[in-house]
């Protein structure tokens, strides 16, 4: 309802997913920082991956995949960089050249033509089978997350009986660190 | 170089090395070795308050009238949990703070101990950064990064959280020299070409007008010098938020008052119809902005702000220019000065004959009676008789600061002492405490009401103990005055619990304290009995009785946009001025 005499202002942007690494000193509590920021001023988190990466310097890198309108992820960013132990923060889908992959175990149970379909699909996907046994397989599969759900989905009815898997690990391409 | 002690003397030595004078704390279990140093030492005086919270607001008080860090001591658990109001405050109005906690010791922490809890973990959303430290070695770095995290950059409060067994455990102390911290390192120098696109912006604005806050005050004075330079060059008008008054005099011609949702006339006005918004300081808060689709529909727009999350968060901006806003000031008048831009002069003038239009509406009008005291009458008279006093003002929340904001006019900054962000009733008390610690020979008036007073005025007992001469001037209306307005406007008049009942006699109470009570409750009797007030080298109660039906206009409902206040005379038909989608942003 505008009861004003002025055209609205509120353009409905487009939401985006965003790709964020987060280079953060590794000390006590800095996830709880960063995950208590997501909530605390209702941001979403789709995909959330945090391992130190250079384990002298204690320096841990989090991978972010997050959705929101240009506006929101510019906010982000600047919330994360805001924080005191954030080293930096960098979009990675800004760049159009991420690399991001995931990887996932899959547990499979079934019998005959189901189970020789599932080892058939595995194969295509490239998949490794980390378990077996008579009655099912675990396979292990990395790829972009579209590429593990799609896998995901074709297992359902052959015999899927649960999975994991580990959210984003993302990198940009070519020589240079970000 | 590096000298054995105790963590405990460690907290000590690094309070004296960072320059500060006085600590406002309680004691408990948890911080006693720290106690027992203070005890030892006289170098630091510590402030004993009655509650942590007042703790935090005397420590606010402290560094907003002063520039410098208030420092702040409590013990664990409830100690902590009493200090997360004032932390949550700081945070909102960016008041640096150091608040040294005690923990329990590290080997009971996550027990479930006596008078435990979790400090960091309740306070990281309210602090600007946090840390507890589980050992000695990283104790003195970790204190003196807390004083740098405190007050460089966006300043704000910070906890270090220090378990009994580190206050014990013994170690090398390390002075502040050299400590530069691994992540945090705010930029204060703005990019120059954004600074002189800027320049260039103002140069061809034809209906331009500053709009500045609480990062002027927070720059130091310098930057309050360099606005007033900038605003005589430039002619340009200028407004300011709730937070950045008396940055700029409120007594200068160019100077059009405070702007939002109580804002005047002419500074609402000059903002919806500017062609150019120069944003010093401030955060487009929603108290200010109102309707945001229309917010200054015509306005390119520059933002200055040392924090980057400030810019774009609320409203686009055209020229964001990230610094502090002293050293882009500095950079800018220079730029316009080398630049010399050819300012449109009739165009500025038409824009200043408008605004002239507006004042002359005389926004801030109100009736007088002879029978009862008016709530504006009496801070307007307030005003006049501490002028020529070296005078600090702080408040509680509601509508005795809106009135505040509206008639007492500041013409210097770090004068003017209110809870902004958060709006805390309560703080008033307890940061005039703070207030007259670090000015103890000046005229420190917390302008109050009765509701808000009744939340912390245990500090009255604070300033007795410290024969801190502070006046809490109550413009007592038996009501929770901003709240029974809100109900009279949206919710028909059914004024739910918004009764001050049980009101205690507050001239007895200031007697019962030990300090002196005053009441006055006609206009005729006001100038005397002020006088009387600023006379007394005591704490005083004043009880001023005013009328309890008034309400606090100009105002922007909320939901509306900055053309559509309204006034005194139009209460009757506010109801229905405020639509559904307005309720749900009050």
């Amino acid at each position: 309802m505008n009861t004003s005499h002025y055209p609205s202002a509120y353009v409905v942007e487009q939401q985006e997913t965003h790709t964020l690494s987060v280079i953060v000193d590794n000390e006590p509590g800095v996830l709880a920082r960063v995950v208590g920021l997501f909530s605390g001023r209702g941001y979403n988190i789709e995909s959330l991956t945090v391992s130190e990466t250079e384990h002298e310097a204690h320096v841990s890198r989090i991978t972010i995949v997050t959705t929101g309108t240009p506006m929101v992820i510019e906010q982000i960013k600047n919330q994360l960089d805001r924080l005191v132990p954030v080293h930096r923060v960098v979009d990675l889908t800004v760049s159009a050249k991420v690399l991001a992959r995931e990887l996932a175990l899959i547990k499979v149970k079934g019998k005959g033509e189901a189970r020789v379909e599932a080892l058939r699909l595995a194969d295509a996907f490239r998949a490794r089978i980390v378990d077996a046994n008579t009655e099912s397989f675990v396979f292990e599969l990395t790829g972009r997350g579209d590429k593990i759900d799609e896998f995901v989905n074709l297992m359902r009815p052959l015999g899927l009986v649960e999975y994991s898997r580990t959210g984003v690990a993302a990198i940009s391409r070519g020589p240079d660190a970000m | 170089m590096s000298r054995q002690m105790t963590g405990a003397e460690m907290v000590i030595q690094a309070l004296k090395d960072q320059g500060v004078e006085v600590l406002f704390g309680y004691p408990g279990g948890s911080v006693l070795p720290i106690y027992d140093e203070i005890f030892k030492q006289n170098q630091i005086r510590h402030v004993l308050v009655r509650h942590e919270q007042g703790a935090v607001h005397a420590a606010e008080g402290y560094a907003r009238s002063t520039g410098k860090v208030g420092a702040v001591l409590v013990t664990s658990g409830p100690g902590a949990t009493n200090a997360v109001t004032g932390l949550a405050d700081a945070m909102m109005d960016s008041i640096p703070v150091v608040c040294i906690s005690g923990q329990v010791p590290t080997h009971l922490i996550g027990n479930d101990a006596f008078q435990e809890c979790d400090t960091v973990g309740v306070t990281r959303p309210c602090t600007k950064h946090n840390w507890l430290v589980k050992k000695i070695e990283d104790l003195p770095r970790v204190l003196h990064e807390a004083f740098h995290v405190a007050k460089s950059g966006r300043p704000g409060p910070v906890v270090v959280d220090i378990p009994k067994d580190i206050q014990f455990a013994l170690g090398a102390y390390v002075g502040p020299k050299n400590i530069q911290h691994k992540t945090y390192r705010p930029k204060v120098k703005g990019d120059m070409d954004a600074i002189r696109h800027a320049v260039n912006m103002m140069g061809k604005a034809h209906r331009p007008v500053f709009y500045t806050g609480g990062g002027v005050v927070n720059s130091g004075p310098a930057a309050s010098k360099l606005l007033r330079e900038l605003v005589k060059l430039t002619g340009f008008p200028i407004t300011s938020t709730l937070m950045g008054l008396g940055a700029y005099p409120a007594n200068d011609e160019m100077f059009l008052g405070m702007l939002g949702m109580h804002g005047t006339l002419e500074a609402n006005m000059a903002m919806h119809d500017a062609d150019l918004l120069v944003c010093v300081g401030a955060r487009f808060d929603d108290r200010i902005t109102g309707r945001i689709d229309a917010f200054a529909p015509h306005a390119k727009k520059i933002h200055i702000d040392i924090d980057p999350s400030s810019i774009n968060k609320i409203i686009k901006v055209d020229c964001p220019i990230v610094g502090d806003v002293g050293h882009v000031l500095e950079d800018m008048l220079r730029v316009w000065k080398s630049v010399q831009p050819t300012i449109d002069k009739p165009a500025l003038d038409a824009w200043w004959g408008k605004i002239a239009g507006w004042r002359a509406k005389k926004c801030l009008s109100y009736r007088a009676s002879d029978k009862l005291i008016k709530p504006q009458y009496a801070i307007e008279r307030l005003y006049e008789a501490t002028r020529g006093h070296d005078t600090y003002i702080t408040t509680e929340v509601g509508q005795h600061q809106m009135w505040a904001a509206q008639f007492f006019r500041f013409d210097e900054p770090n004068r003017w002492m209110t809870s902004g962000g958060l709006g805390t009733m309560g703080y008033g008390i307890p940061a005039a405490v703070g207030v007259q610690m670090a000015h103890p020979d000046s005229l420190v008036v917390d302008i109050a009401g009765e509701a808000s007073v009744m939340m912390t005025m245990q500090e009255i007992s604070t300033a007795v103990q410290y024969r801190l001469p502070i006046k809490i001037f109550i413009l007592n209306n038996h009501y929770m005055g901003m709240v029974r307005q809100w109900q009279e406007l949206l919710h028909g008049g059914r004024y739910s619990e918004s009764y001050s009942e049980a009101l205690p006699d507050f001239v007895k109470l200031a007697d019962a304290f030990g300090g002196v009570g005053i009441r006055c409750e006609k206009p005729g009797d006001l100038d005397g009995a002020i006088a009387e007030m600023i006379s007394v080298k005591r704490p005083v109660i004043f009880d001023c009785i005013v009328d309890p039906a008034e309400n606090c206009f100009p105002m922007i409902p909320s939901g509306k946009a900055h053309n559509e206040m309204l006034f005194g005379e139009a209460v009757g038909d506010i109801g229905s001025i405020i639509d559904e989608k307005g309720k749900m942003l009050v």
